[in-house]
């Protein structure tokens, strides 16, 4: 789960890290009062869960008041990457003299957590990391005793920071650990890592942060959780993950219901692999669990119909431990509760499968149509979408 | 002769009296499995399934000489449960569960290097050595003995595999399940270098997905060390970047992991990837 710009902020101050003292506008009048309330020279700060906002115009600095809620009332509403920006942050301006890049992610291949800075702050890091990788410093953390003093030593001389800012540095590079490892995240970043004049000092400020919270560990941290921000997030996916289903939207045509997550994707590349040429192509990723038990189906079921775009739905089971003819008798329970004309697919193999095709092609729904193979299952679903057209 | 578990294994079931921890020990029981009791802390003493439960791993091992346990504890509890077996030092811990956070398996996995243990998962179906032992919840019918080692960080993709290879005739020495989160206790790597040391295994079934860069490192190994011919799928080759497709760890992250890029590295190494699970069975008769 990402954090808005605003939120990671805000938990990075609980750690001790100097961020500025910005608030969050919902409309232009809103950022007109903070802006004045600031004072000077302000930043509007577009905040949605996407990259690329200032390329985009979503960031924009304005002098007076007057032209914060100008620049408020263009970036609300605003469509960044397919995001609808529908909140703003104004922050106070900066004296900036250098940026730094600071993060602490995890390091799948090396199986522990990553702290990384560069000299290179401000731009996208995956540029720098293309272009210069030499300017990144990166220093892989022990889970077990957590980042060393002369671990942040070695990172401030990698990237030739300056002695007088390594106080401030230390300070803030443990803070940033400190709130990756309390939060359950799986990236906590700051970019750029400022260095600002402020009253006559040179001091350190996270101008900017992005924080991602692993969904594993949500579940003890209800005060992240309830940072959630759902407005940007399909209606479907959200109620997916209400009924505990694994979902995600694409935009194809034909609804997939899968159990297992291997086999889900298998089954979305098999109606693209058949598909593609007329354009057509899966309209979603959707793991209905390992039993795809009467109620699991039918929640799958509304999700998928809820999808406008649906004009075939595709069904692929493995009965593992689960006999096909129950699961059978489950999607047709289903189908009475979630009643629909669209054309269905049903492909059912391992245990019991002919009982359950059986049961599939007994209950005489005229929509439905068994299929023994995915690559058949898959191949009579596209055929079914171009039927439809 | 097959790898990681026989008929030799002696296997005690963490979280037995749970819904799904009795269920599968019963089928684990059934497939033949030598299933010697099981432990659940407060309910020392008494008996689930005809087997003895223990309070502690430990006192399981002690009594039953135990080698491999296998873990159905909730998420919440599952990095304890497995570091509770690594304290035991048990020499196989198969770790079923779904949802650790991955901090935990970060930690988990730093006392796991120091350790003479191995761990397989977690978020994994487990083994499956056909008609010896069944440690996991596969379905057990699906497999037969034969030549095929197959590892697989997917379940259901597995069983497809395994029973389309089963359907024509070809058998397995043994199923293995990795499972589906970014970090785990087995690695391809591991495996495939067992399956090259185990003289009964001809060929390999290698099932991967997206995200990370396990297969990558496979397709090197591959290279320089397998004599043996490697048939693989990847899956996920529509899946869109920086969206989590079920398993924690299937993530296309920027432009690392996509499926594309690991089916050309495999291809590049000689690999034969199938375009789709049922054609599995055809490239391995090839």
């Amino acid at each position: 789960m990402n954090l808005h710009e605003y939120q990671a902020k805000l938990r990075f101050a609980e750690f001790g890290i100097p961020v500025p003292r910005g608030k969050v506008a919902f409309n232009a009048n809103e950022a007109y009062e903070i802006a004045k309330e600031l004072g000077g020279v302000t930043v509007v700060k577009a905040q949605v869960h996407s990259g690329g906002r200032g390329k985009a115009g979503g960031v924009k600095v304005a002098k007076t008041p007057d032209e914060a809620r100008e620049h408020a009332s263009k970036i609300l509403g605003m469509d960044i990457k397919g995001h609808t920006v529908n909140k703003v942050l104004i922050d106070p301006g900066a004296n900036i003299k250098g940026e730094i890049y600071l993060a602490v992610t995890n390091d799948r291949a090396a199986r522990k957590p990553l702290i990384m800075a560069s000299s290179e702050g401000g731009m996208d890091i995956e540029e720098v990391n293309r272009t210069a990788p030499e300017k990144i410093k990166r220093i892989h953390i022990n889970p077990l005793i957590g980042l060393r003093s002369y671990q942040i030593t070695e990172l401030a001389s990698g990237i030739n920071l300056p002695h007088d800012l390594w106080k401030q540095f230390e300070k803030i590079a443990l803070g940033l650990y400190e709130c990756y490892a309390a939060s359950d995240a799986t990236l906590c970043e700051i970019n750029p890592l400022a260095v600002v004049e402020e009253y006559g000092q040179t001091i350190l400020k996270a101008l900017d942060g992005k924080m991602t919270i692993d969904g594993n560990g949500l579940g003890r941290h209800p005060e992240l959780e309830a940072l959630r921000d759902t407005s940007e997030e399909p209606q479907e996916e959200i109620t997916a993950r209400e009924s505990d289903l694994s979902y995600v939207k694409l935009d194809g045509q034909i609804g997939c219901m899968v159990n297992g997550a291997g086999l889900a994707m298998a089954t979305m590349d098999m109606t693209a692999h058949f598909g593609e040429q007329y354009g057509i192509g899966p309209a979603n990723f959707l793991d209905v669990g390992g039993g795809a038990d009467p109620e699991q189906v039918a929640a799958a079921l509304r999700i998928i119909l809820s999808d406008k775009n649906v004009k075939t739905i595709l069904i692929n089971i493995f009965g593992g431990i689960t006999r096909c003819d129950d699961v059978a008798r489950g999607i047709i329970t289903a189908m009475n509760e979630v009643p629909t004309q669209l054309p269905i697919i049903v492909r059912l193999i391992g245990t019991n499968q002919e009982e359950g095709l059986a049961i599939i092609n007994s209950a005489n729904l005229t929509n439905m149509t068994g299929a023994k193979t995915l690559y058949e299952a898959a191949q009579k679903a596209v055929e079914a979408v171009r039927g439809a057209k | 002769m097959a790898i990681l578990v026989d008929k030799n294994t002696k296997l005690v079931v963490q979280g037995i009296t749970g819904k799904q921890g009795r269920f599968h020990a019963q089928q684990m029981i059934e497939y033949g499995t030598n299933v010697v009791g099981g432990v659940r802390a407060g309910k020392g003493g008494e008996w689930v399934l005809g087997k003895p439960v223990f309070d502690t791993v430990k006192a399981a091992r002690e009594a039953t000489g135990a080698n491999c346990s296998i873990i159905y504890v909730p998420a919440e509890g599952a990095a304890d449960a497995i570091l509770e077996a690594l304290d035991a030092e048990i020499e196989l811990i198969v770790c079923i569960t779904e949802g650790i956070p991955i901090q935990d398996m970060m930690k988990v996995r730093a006392i796991l290097d120091t350790s003479n243990s191995r761990l397989v998962g977690a978020n994994c179906p487990g083994l499956l050595t056909p008609g010896q032992a069944k440690v996991g919840i596969m379905p057990g019918y699906i497999a037969t003995p034969g030549p095929i080692g197959v590892v697989s960080k997917s379940g259901t993709l597995t069983y497809e595999a395994v029973y389309a290879l089963t359907q024509r005739g070809i058998g397995q020495t043994t199923c293995v399940g990795i499972g589906g989160d970014p970090i785990n206790g087995t690695s391809f790597l591991d495996v495939l270098q067992m399956f090259e040391e185990d003289p009964n295994t001809e060929k390999v079934v290698l099932i991967g997905e997206i995200g990370g860069t396990d297969e990558q490192k496979a397709a090197d190994f591959i290279d320089k060390h397998m004599t043996k011919p490697v048939v693989a799928f990847i899956a996920g080759q529509r899946a869109p970047a920086g969206k989590t497709m079920g398993h924690a760890g299937a993530l296309v992250e920027g432009n690392v992991g996509t499926a594309a890029e690991k089916i050309e590295k495999l291809k590049s190494v000689g690999v034969k990837v199938a375009a789709y699970p049922e054609q599995i069975p055809d490239l391995i008769m090839q």
